[in-house]
């Protein structure tokens, strides 16, 4: 008989190890389902897991892809070490995306001159403003009125997504447009400047990159993120130390609304160059199973972008090249983030085969 | 019909999707469980029913369905959270990441299509009362099987003593154990029984409620759900008024459209969940309130080794 037997101290190699076991789960669980759907598994997930580093010009994709996955999840990692389930970053990416574009769409009507490296800093902070924001309403209502975050943030999703659609239908409309909701598209000045010419990799992934190591200071070098993340595992230690969780709803709140915020603008003002209503494929919600599969760590963070961005254009190759729908993607992402947790019972504890003595 | 008998009889149509989640949710919560991943599970069983019901024609196979699919998730989920003790949140989490991914992905080939539409069964006599007798009494059968669901768990969880036992399991399953209830198992049927009252909801929405398929359906009404838990303060029957209240806000919505009121569509759609936050705040801004009647183990896990 197979029974679990708690470990003295957590395992670092296990938890280092489980998404490595996650993933070959969720390989196993395509190749059955490739071959149920009646496709060849080997030429699919050759697609799937290999096609996306093919090329430099596929690796910018991989980088583009992952830069608003780091970013959103970076906060979703802080928010989660604290015991804060801020689930609604898919909102607060839409409303950093409506800022930047906002800033954008002004400067275009204006006819302002701005050089690019000018309008960045610009860009950013219109980003992590309106994403902050969103997430200060999820901080207030919880800090003042007890309201549960995990089901306002996700209620703000909608809303977000509701005042996008609006913004795009109604006001912001281009007028020229033919009637599609959308936006005109945005000066050349406003657009985030290019990594290498021709493709469409954008400094926001240095940026995110940078924001990723900020984070890993800040979560394990100062005595502030320490504050933060003893409320996790225990709230009555923080409590007894004098570390405040208000403070720590806040803040957490704050950084991580302000960071999916920074990733909206940059997807805006980067690779779409308008706003419609299709701004964000789920970055705030695949950016949950990121900080998992990243351990909550911040440089974890960058790997589980990766990987999760590998399935999200393996996704779409696989629709181009061998007619597989791309909402397979939504499958793999869940089926990774659901293995993950069962294996990760073996950081905690060990197989023991034999009976109880 | 005239237009109170409307309202009354979309509130109940419209609340009875939130009522049977709510109620199955509140199964779950009682027993200490917190399944976050009530929309997942709602959009898989609104697939299955949805495939059951245009392949078989039949609306009770397809709500079997779905109240199948469901249970077969929360058998997922139980196991996860509780004989791995994974993290409840996370986990559920993820049951909806899956549910809807998953959902999507089947759902691909029924978008567009269409269901036979059964006119609902009349009930004699009484629909001929008037004002209310036609928006009461000529609804589709799982109206009537949502309010006595609620009657059903209110009996049952304060009249018998299998109901008390889920009670304290989900209040402290350590003194349950300890009195030898085997409080796992307990967690589990509890579990597997709401989440199958998610997933007919979730068929209900496609198959009776709208009757289509389209991606997301659900809309938010599982974490809608979850929310009247809260609002009803874990009480059955303040569900079943707290999902009739909101399924007035989504007509209320329509209505004010249909009567040319000057309010962009986008703004009457963020009613439903704008109200919820507002809800959630109002109920919530006293912790004792929520403390006195929270079960005390909500969320938190048992090893009973320990």
């Amino acid at each position: 008989m197979i029974r679990l037997e708690a470990r003295p101290v957590p395992s670092l190699a296990m938890s280092v190890l489980s998404p490595v076991i996650a993933l070959a789960v969720t390989v196993g669980v395509g190749f059955a389902l490739f071959l149920a759907l009646g496709k060849d598994p080997g030429r699919v997930l050759q697609v799937f897991l290999l096609e996306p580093f093919h090329g430099v010009r596929a690796l910018t994709e991989l980088g583009l892809k992952s830069t608003p996955l780091v970013l959103c999840a970076l906060g979703l990692a802080l928010c989660f070490r604290s015991n804060v389930w801020n689930i609604g970053a898919e909102g607060q990416f839409l409303m950093g995306g409506i800022a930047g574009g906002g800033v954008a769409l002004w400067i275009t009507q204006e006819g302002l001159g701005v050089s690019r490296w000018a309008f960045l800093p610009v860009l950013v902070l219109a980003g992590a403003l309106g994403g902050g924001a969103w997430a200060a309403v999820v901080a207030w209502l919880k800090d003042r009125f007890n309201a549960n975050e995990i089901l306002v943030s996700l209620m703000l999703v909608y809303v977000a997504n509701l005042f996008l659609s609006w913004l795009v239908f109604g006001p912001w409309k281009d007028p020229q447009g033919f009637n599609f909701p959308q936006t005109m598209s945005f000066a050349a000045a406003t657009e985030v400047p290019r990594v290498v010419r021709g493709m469409r990799l954008h400094w926001g992934f240095a940026f995110a990159l940078g924001a990723a190591v900020v984070m890993w200071v800040y979560m394990f070098r100062t005595y502030h993120g320490l504050q933060l993340q003893v409320g996790g595992p225990s709230p009555a230690a923080a409590r007894y130390a004098g570390f405040s969780s208000r403070a720590a709803v806040w803040t957490t709140l704050l950084v991580s609304g302000a960071l999916a915020g920074v990733a909206g603008a940059f997807e805006v003002a980067g690779p779409m160059g308008q706003l419609t209503p299709h701004v964000s494929s789920g970055y705030g919600f695949t950016a949950i199973i990121v900080a998992f599969v990243g351990r909550l760590h911040p440089l974890g963070c960058i790997l589980g972008s990766l990987l999760l961005s590998v399935f999200l254009i393996g996704g779409e190759l696989a629709q181009s090249r061998v007619g597989l729908p791309s909402a397979l993607t939504g499958v793999f992402q869940g089926v990774l983030l659901l293995s993950l947790l069962a294996c990760d019972t073996l950081v905690h504890n060990r197989l023991r085969v034999g009976r109880l003595r | 019909m005239n237009g109170l008998e409307l309202l009354v009889a979309a509130m109940l149509s419209a609340g009875t999707p939130l009522a049977i989640a709510g109620l199955g949710l509140l199964v779950n919560e009682r027993a200490g469980v917190l399944n976050l991943g009530a929309e997942g599970t709602m959009l898989v069983a609104a697939v299955t029913g949805f495939a059951t019901a245009y392949h078989t024609g039949s609306v009770s196979l397809a709500l079997a369905a779905g109240a199948a699919a469901g249970a077969l998730l929360g058998l997922v989920l139980g196991w996860l959270v509780i004989w791995l003790n994974t993290n409840q949140y996370a986990t559920g989490l993820a049951v909806s990441l899956f549910g809807s991914g998953f959902s999507a992905f089947v759902g691909l080939g029924y978008v567009g299509k269409q269901l036979v539409e059964t006119p609902a069964p009349v009930v004699p006599f009484l629909s001929d009362i008037p004002v209310v007798g036609r928006a009461l009494f000529q609804q589709h059968p799982v109206v009537y099987l949502a309010i006595a669901v609620a009657g059903g768990m209110t009996w049952f969880f304060y009249r018998t003593r299998a109901g008390l036992v889920l009670r304290s399991v989900g209040e402290s399953p350590v003194s349950a154990h300890a009195l030898g209830y085997p409080v796992r198992r307990i967690r589990l049927a509890a579990v597997v029984a709401g989440a199958a009252l998610c997933g007919l909801s979730g068929a209900y929405l496609s198959v009776v409620y709208t009757p289509l398929w389209v991606e997301g359906m659900a809309g938010g009404r599982g974490w809608i759900a979850l929310a009247l838990t809260v609002f009803a303060t874990w009480r059955p029957l303040r569900i079943l008024a707290g999902a009739y209240l909101f399924g007035g806000v989504t007509m209320l919505q329509l209505h004010l459209q249909a009567q040319g009121v000057q309010i962009p569509a986008q703004f009457m759609s963020m009613l439903p969940y704008v109200s919820t936050v507002v809800v959630l705040v109002l109920i919530s801004r006293n912790p004792l309130w929520i403390r006195l009647n929270m079960p005390a183990s909500l969320g938190k896990a048992f090893y009973p080794g320990a």
